[in-house]
């Protein structure tokens, strides 16, 4: 595939407001998990909640789009001067070349579920000022980020579960290359529901302390938030070195399970293959992996057993989730931009909490952060339904 | 810009509508259209464990799925495919958001797996065997269009043939009375980069700021309006005319798709 270049990127999330405080968290290896004391949830758990996402306020004109979902796109989108970014893509571009490609599981469907608390008990009716389309629905996110900041190109949200955000990736690079678009805002907004806090919980899967990706006392995941956000566009002729690139995404299906990976990580390979393939690259050319590294018992074994056998045992990789929790349909995003951070700050960042690694897991898990030049790194992204995606970033030069 | 596609196959259920030749005899004029409630056939596709688990929505875009593969006469594992929906499985997402509304908060694992804007997308590939890349969006009205630019981008820059699954269904009371999608419509296409033996039409696809087509019938003009993945009806009128022309389709607020058809044969 042609590689495209992230000119502009951000994130929020448990670890922090934009780049600057995401890059000391990890530099300090801190983690953003703390129990669990969300709304009314009453189950013992640890998350990674993003503070002041309330008290944010999207734009009055835009007040039929408020709920948490959009708060924390909002929030994001201040920061880094990303937002002002995008409007230069826009003027550069004009409003119609610029395409809004977002990912999200839940996006704003905590308000239909404290609706739900509030239905008239008389006819079991939903609030009056209940707005379905603006906050429930999936594309309710992507339609806030066009009309917040007046984008008219193509716009979809990808929602294929955990592995949604990544797969954005994949359908802006395509349009930048069908020459549909000239530039794309992508990224993956995904803000902690009672849905997953209480469906991750009814699977087991979700761990009561902070989640330990690849450790070997590890027993599920814990759940997070956050939004990321990066700007594509074709590689400008007078890139630096510094520029970072999307070199390859490759996808793949399991055809295996709704809620279980292949114990093989059989389409966990097909994808990083896949993208290596799409990047014109071999394994060796991969400096780090971050890994999808949920931290439930199946996922992690299933997961390096699909490293290993692409990579062998010597590539560095580490989970993020144990700083951040798993932003499930965010988490291909905020990932992407920490991978753009280890590109352009020479950090592999070691996976928390550093305790013992799980011996019977073959792939060279990190524990602690190695500072070293990184030219290429790859990031997975896994989902229900059997969903898989993988995304090569590299540096310019 | 422009992107073509050769359509090799076709499904669709609707109110009605039974399969594509019906929706043919229909929208030619050769049956006459009153909607009468969708019926959606048991899936044969997947293991018996797994067929009890699926809701309305997977059974129909199963149904429509199947029909287009068949018709293309294209075994599914070969393809990729997009799956695009407006609001997913309704009736799960309300069993869902009861539960949490009461005390003790206990929610069905299975309804929490199926809950995933992905899970007609997870049981096609569990069913048929289908490991290639599969992308599923949401676009709200616009699902439709959305998830015709994502196949046509795929088929175009990739050289994939893709299965295109866009399938609504509604929501029951109280979701319905603030999103009022009344049944389920479901239409799948086989696109493939060359023209094959089977080939239906070539399609030329491009964004343009005219208004969408509207039906002239007016029960079909509703359900346009009524259901989003209706909102393909213009383009398969013109597919089922047999002759080369044009069809605008709602996409955006600020966006349409013109869709050049030129017949095959």
């Amino acid at each position: 595939m042609k590689p495209v270049q992230l000119t502009s990127f951000t994130a929020t999330s448990c670890i922090g407001l934009g780049l600057g405080s995401t890059l000391e968290s990890l530099l300090a290896q801190s983690s953003g998990l703390e129990p669990c004391t969300f709304e009314t949830v009453d189950i013992t758990t640890h998350i990674g909640e993003v503070r002041g996402v309330d008290a944010v306020r999207v734009p009055h004109e835009l007040s039929r789009f408020e709920c948490r979902n959009n708060r924390l796109a909002e929030l994001a989108l201040r920061q880094d001067g990303f937002l002002e970014s995008v409007q230069a893509a826009r003027a550069r571009w004009g409003a119609g070349r610029v395409g809004v490609f977002m990912g999200t599981s839940t996006a704003g469907i905590l308000q239909t579920e404290l609706a739900y608390r509030q239905r008239d008990p008389a006819n079991g009716a939903l609030p009056e000022a209940f707005e379905y389309a603006s906050t429930h629905n999936s594309f309710s996110v992507a339609d806030y980020l066009r009309r917040r900041l007046n984008l008219e190109g193509p716009a979809a949200v990808v929602s294929c579960a955990c592995a949604s955000s990544a797969k954005v990736f994949g359908s802006a690079r395509r349009m930048l290359e069908a020459g549909v678009i000239d530039a794309a805002l992508v990224g993956g907004v995904d803000s902690l529901c009672l849905t997953t806090l209480y469906g991750f919980h009814s699977l087991q899967l979700s761990s009561p302390s902070p989640c330990r990706p690849f450790d070997v006392s590890r027993n599920g995941i814990s759940i997070g938030e956050a939004a990321a956000f990066a700007l594509l566009e074709r590689p400008s002729a007078d890139a630096d070195g510094d520029a970072i690139l999307l070199l390859g995404v490759g996808e793949s299906s399991d055809a295996y399970h709704m809620s279980a990976p292949h114990p093989k990580g059989e389409g966990a390979s097909h994808a990083m293959q896949a993208a290596l393939t799409a990047a014109g690259l071999t394994p060796a050319d991969i400096d780090y992996i971050n890994l999808h590294g949920t931290a439930t018992p199946s996922n992690d074994r299933a997961e390096s057993h699909a490293v290993t056998s692409v990579f062998g045992r010597a590539t560095p990789a580490s989970s993020t989730k144990g700083a951040t929790g798993h932003t499930l349909g965010a988490a291909g995003a905020l990932e992407a931009v920490i991978c753009a951070l280890a590109l352009r700050e020479g950090l592999m960042p070691g996976g928390l909490p550093s305790t013992q690694v799980d011996p019977t897991l073959t792939a060279h898990y990190l524990r602690e952060n190695r500072r070293a030049p990184v030219a290429r790194v790859l990031s997975n992204s896994f989902g229900f339904g059997g969903t898989n995606c993988s995304l090569i970033f590299g540096r310019a030069g | 810009m422009r992107l073509s596609a050769y359509l090799n196959g076709i499904g669709v259920l609707g109110p009605n509508l039974a399969s594509w030749p019906d929706t043919v005899a229909v929208l030619t004029g050769r049956r006459a259209y009153v909607p009468t409630p969708t019926v959606l056939p048991a899936s044969t596709l997947l293991p018996p464990a797994e067929r009890r688990r699926i809701g309305r929505v997977v059974k129909l875009a199963l149904a429509v799925a199947a029909e287009a593969t068949t018709h293309a006469d294209t075994a599914p594992a070969q393809l990729a495919s997009v799956f695009s929906s407006s609001g997913g499985d309704g009736h799960n997402c309300h069993e869902l958001c009861e539960a949490l509304a009461l005390p003790n908060r206990e929610v069905s694992p299975t309804r929490f797996s199926n809950s995933v804007h992905n899970a007609a997308a997870g049981y096609w590939s569990i069913a048929t065997g289908a490991k290639r890349e599969s992308n599923v969006l949401c676009a709200f009205d616009a699902s439709f269009a959305a998830g015709l630019l994502e196949a046509m981008t795929q088929v175009v820059v990739d050289g994939e043939s893709v299965l295109l699954v866009a399938y609504d269904t509604e929501y029951p009371e109280p979701i319905r009375s603030k999103r009022p999608v009344p049944d389920a419509f479901g239409v799948a296409l086989v696109l493939s980069p060359s023209q094959q033996p089977n080939s239906l039409v070539r399609l030329d696809a491009m964004l343009c700021h005219t208004l969408p087509d509207t039906l002239a019938n007016p029960a079909l003009e509703a359900l346009r309006l009524a259901i989003p993945a209706a909102r393909s009806l213009p383009f398969l009128l013109q597919v089922a005319s047999r002759e080369s022309g044009a069809a605008v389709i709602d996409y955006l607020d600020v966006a349409r798709l013109a869709l050049d058809v030129a017949p095959c044969v």
